[in-house]
């Protein structure tokens, strides 16, 4: 990897004496750090709760569920993983690099399943698909029987919902990935006898890989943190056991203690991809032009146009349509003015969550380049690990420091200072947008840091030269050169806080409700139809910024 | 350097400045795991009727508990809604509620839906009952909960998932009346008659029935209301369990509310807790989801009035809470999901 300056070239030290020398932190090593810091308190609340340890649930999972909860978790994250890879990759290499019927459409339209929620989807899938639902009826009706059709409600059916719920994050960013890599490579691997097809598995995916990965890593996070659409299956995993722990045994340190065992997973997971890709450089060749695309032909074409249907048809248009036929028969009872409010606190919070969101993944994929030592890149390791968190944990993760300091101030106020306060901290939108930072920013990491790998070393040397450093050369260089990276990263997180209930639920301020809260409102008292009218607006909402997210990267 | 992070800080800062004003004197702050759309009418009518503001935050109820604990003493909350005796329960278990003494929620209140120390009340009424599919079983085939795990019901029986705290408190109360040995075997006999996985909710339950997935089930009244007002020709019908028997009953849980420990505002939320169970608003509580009024001077609803009357089991929910982890346990060891 691109090394700059004494930093990289110094012999290597351990990573946690750094720590403390005072010449480690120069500014940009300073915010990294107070970014983990943010990271660090909530997953220090869960780390304490080994303090209290639970050993009477911990004996009864593990002679009960343990094993099967495993199994399970195991199969999920390996099935959805694949699944994943196989439809967010084929697919964006379809559109990216090749040219089909209907390709300019499928380009966008593949990824508006961003905005669709996983509990959404598998929702109304179980609804179509289950035994009593209209599929099996008809063909019951048809044949007799339907005893034959595959059970949606088995470990098969949550992969198959999660993956159609979770591919557009591996499509949107393997294909930023293959618009951006240039046709040099490509041509000069088939210019000494590559096959197009040996091209993409030698060439064309190995150079893609930082994006690739980072797409299924953020697909591995969500799946391992996912209750909303396991638990619609009645499927366990290790996060449905979190939520017996606390829900049925009212146990908030088992809790935990089964959270911090998700959190350790996934920081083995993102050490070995780091490793793994270590010492590569994935370096932006010449843009390709339009009109060189790989013309597909006979079958191929309609095989392919065919597929990006049927993909787009089950993950999208469906469940849109199941939506929209529950919403008309809502609207009339659901439909209020306050309707614009729940809009416009989700269009608030999801945009400047986005906004602060991106300028920390800039700031912590800028420090990483500057100083590509083991310190720093642990420091970033760890601010990325809330996506891992369920949740509900996360935010009482947050929530309960939050409270402590608000507690420490008003009693302050109220003894030194001698006025009484509210709580000045909670309940604020502050609170707010830092805990979604927390939760989202490795979505928008892995966005801005794949775009930063593409910006070529000898830029920035030039730049150098030419008098730009710090900040004037992340501005003045950088910034217009990540805009794809960045437009990425703030839809993805935007999309990503639309859809968040816990965190929402938990740190809104009085009368601060979102569309997401209204859903969680509707759909906890099982009443999915009416739910299906904030839903749509969410989806609807959602398509927005997909779309412009699209249509720029289009030009 | 500097800048970046300045200009990060006051991003941040300048969209977010909105701090919440300290509660004023006739205001009333709520934490309610009872959703929005059932609380809230009530709320604009207690506002309407005494000129009391209402504030509230809903979330769900195990978040609500840590909110409550985590602010102590300077909480702005005055009242606490949630659903569920089990959690009712443990709200009280862990200080969070304070003892309430009013003779006018005594009164309305019967003494096996409130805490015996009384930092609790229940407001509404659930009932957990059988349901069957008119078409291929007969009233006369079916007693109790129990036997349901009968021979006859093999492969006929369907359920919702044990990790919905309603089945747990129906066994925690069942575990209260037979002892955890025989409910072990009640709930294995269930779980070996079970027609396919169960379901992750009543609805869905229900509507496997009608299918013909399965015969009978275990359900909230209030579900099945929902599903008959949708089709009136809903080809399934409830079965009031347990009424032949001494000291038994159908399951009965409740949605209910306590004063914090920490209320600001503590006389303003018992006037409220007292208006809530006088019979003005017992049935705008109950009707707004077809559940049953708990004061027993209050009628149900028509629509919910015409399933029957039915003794509902005489014992104390605070059982519910109590047993909760032991019913979770049990369902875990008897394979049930």
């Amino acid at each position: 990897m691109f090394k700059h300056g004494l930093s990289g070239t110094a012999p290597a030290r351990g990573v946690v004496p750094s720590f403390f020398r005072r010449q480690f932190y120069d500014g940009w090593r300073l915010a990294t750090l107070v970014i983990a810091l943010l990271v660090i308190i909530p997953l220090t609340v869960v780390m304490v709760s080994w303090f209290q340890p639970a050993p009477d649930i911990w004996r009864h999972l593990s002679e009960t569920q343990l094993g099967g909860l495993l199994r399970n978790t195991f199969w999920l994250v390996v099935g959805v993983a694949c699944g994943t890879l196989l439809l967010g990759v084929s697919l964006a290499w379809l559109t990216a690099i090749c040219e089909f019927p209907g390709r300019a459409i499928f380009s966008w339209a593949l990824l508006l399943p961003l905005a669709m929620p996983a509990y959404v989807l598998a929702f109304v899938s179980l609804g179509l698909f289950d035994y009593a639902g209209p599929v099996q009826g008809l063909l019951r009706d048809w044949f007799g029987s339907s005893r034959w059709f595959p059970d949606i409600r088995s470990t098969g059916g949550v992969i198959a919902i999660l993956t159609l719920a979770l591919y557009p994050y591996v499509y949107l960013l393997s294909r930023n990935a293959f618009a951006t890599q240039g046709k040099r490579m490509p041509e000069a691997a088939e210019s000494l006898g590559c096959s197009p097809w040996r091209a993409f598995f030698l060439v064309i995916l190995p150079m893609a890989r930082p994006w690739v990965a980072g797409g299924t890593l953020l697909v591995i996070m969500e799946a391992l943190a996912d209750f909303g659409a396991v638990s619609i299956f009645n499927f366990d995993t290790f996060t449905t056991a979190i939520y017996k722990a606390w829900f049925g045994f009212f146990s908030l340190p088992a809790a935990a203690q089964l959270a911090s065992c998700l959190v350790l997973l996934v920081f083995i997971i993102l050490l070995v991809e780091q490793r793994l890709r270590s010492r590569m450089r994935f370096t932006e060749g010449r843009q390709s032009a339009a009109g060189e695309r790989i013309l597909l032909q006979g079958w191929l074409r309609w095989g392919a146009c065919g597929y990006a249907f049927a993909v787009l048809t089950v993950a999208f248009l469906l469940p849109l349509m199941q939506l929209c036929y529950w919403s008309l028969g809502a609207f009339q009872k659901e439909f209020t003015s306050r309707y614009l409010d729940l809009v416009g606190h989700t269009v608030l919070l999801a945009g400047s969550a986005a906004f602060l969101t991106c300028c920390c993944a800039i700031l912590l994929a800028y420090t990483s380049r500057r100083h590509p030592d083991a310190a720093t890149r642990f420091l970033v390791r760890i601010a990325n690990l809330g996506y891992a968190l369920p949740g509900t944990v996360l935010a009482v993760g947050i929530f309960i420091p939050v409270a402590l300091l608000d507690n420490i101030l008003i009693d302050f106020c109220r003894n030194l200072l001698g006025f009484e306060v509210g709580q000045l901290l909670q309940g604020t939108l502050l609170i707010m947008l830092l805990a979604y930072l927390v939760r989202f920013l490795a979505a928008g990491f892995k966005a801005v840091d794949g775009a930063m790998h593409r910006v070529t070393p000898s830029i920035d040397e030039a730049a150098r030269l030419a008098g730009y450093r710090g900040l004037h050369l992340l501005a003045k260089i950088h910034l217009p050169m990540l805009r794809g990276g960045l437009l990425t990263a703030f839809t993805l997180v935007f999309v990503d806080v639309m859809k968040e209930m816990p965190i929402t639920l938990m740190t809104r301020p009085f009368g601060w409700d979102t569309l997401a809260v209204k859903i969680f409102e509707l759909t906890s008292e099982g009443e999915w139809e009416r739910a299906s009218l904030p839903a749509l607006t969410l989806l609807l909402t959602g398509l927005v910024p997909i779309i412009i997210l699209m249509r720029k990267s289009e030009e | 350097m500097k800048a970046v992070s300045s200009v990060v800080l006051l991003a941040a800062i300048g969209i977010t400045c909105i701090f919440t004003a300290p509660a004023f004197a006739d205001e009333l702050v709520v934490y309610s795991a009872r959703k929005e759309h059932l609380i809230q009418p009530l709320f604009e009518a207690y506002t309407k009727q005494t000129g009391v503001e209402i504030k509230y935050i809903t979330d769900k109820a195990g978040p609500l508990l840590q909110r409550l604990k985590a602010e102590g003493k300077n909480t702005p909350a005055d009242l606490l809604i949630t659903v569920d005796a089990g959690n009712l329960w443990h709200a009280a278990s862990e200080g969070l509620l304070q003892p309430v003494d009013s003779e006018i929620l005594q009164e309305n209140v019967p003494a096996n839906l409130r805490d015996d120390q009384n930092r609790w009340f229940g407001l509404s009424l659930r009932a957990r009952t059988i349901v069957y599919s008119t078409e291929r079983v007969q009233p006369e085939q079916l007693s109790t909960y129990a036997a349901l795990g009968h021979d006859v019901w093999k492969g006929r029986l369907v359920l919702r998932t044990s990790q919905k705290v309603y089945n747990q408190s129906l066994v925690a109360m069942m575990i209260a009346e037979y002892g955890e040995e025989k409910t072990e075997r009640i709930v294995r006999s269930w779980v070996d008659n079970l027609a396919t996985a169960p379901f992750s909710n009543d609805t869905r339950t229900m509507e496997a029935i009608v299918a013909g997935q399965g015969d009978v089930g275990i359900v909230n009244t209030y579900y099945y209301g929902r599903l008959l007002r949708e089709n009136p020709d809903l080809k399934l019908a409830l079965f009031w369990p347990n009424q032949e028997q001494a000291d038994s009953g159908v399951h009965v849980n409740v949605s209910g509310a306590g004063v914090t420990r920490y209320a600001t505002n503590s006389e303003a939320a018992i006037r409220f807790l007292e208006w809530l169970s006088s019979e003005k608003a017992q049935n705008l509580f109950a009707d707004a989801n077809l559940e049953y009024p708990v004061n027993p001077r209050v009628a149900p609803n028509p629509e919910v009035a015409a399933w029957g009357t039915f003794t509902p089991s005489p014992f104390n929910l605070i059982q519910a809470g109590e047993r909760q982890g032991q019913a979770i346990r049990l369902m875990d060891r008897a394979g049930y999901r």
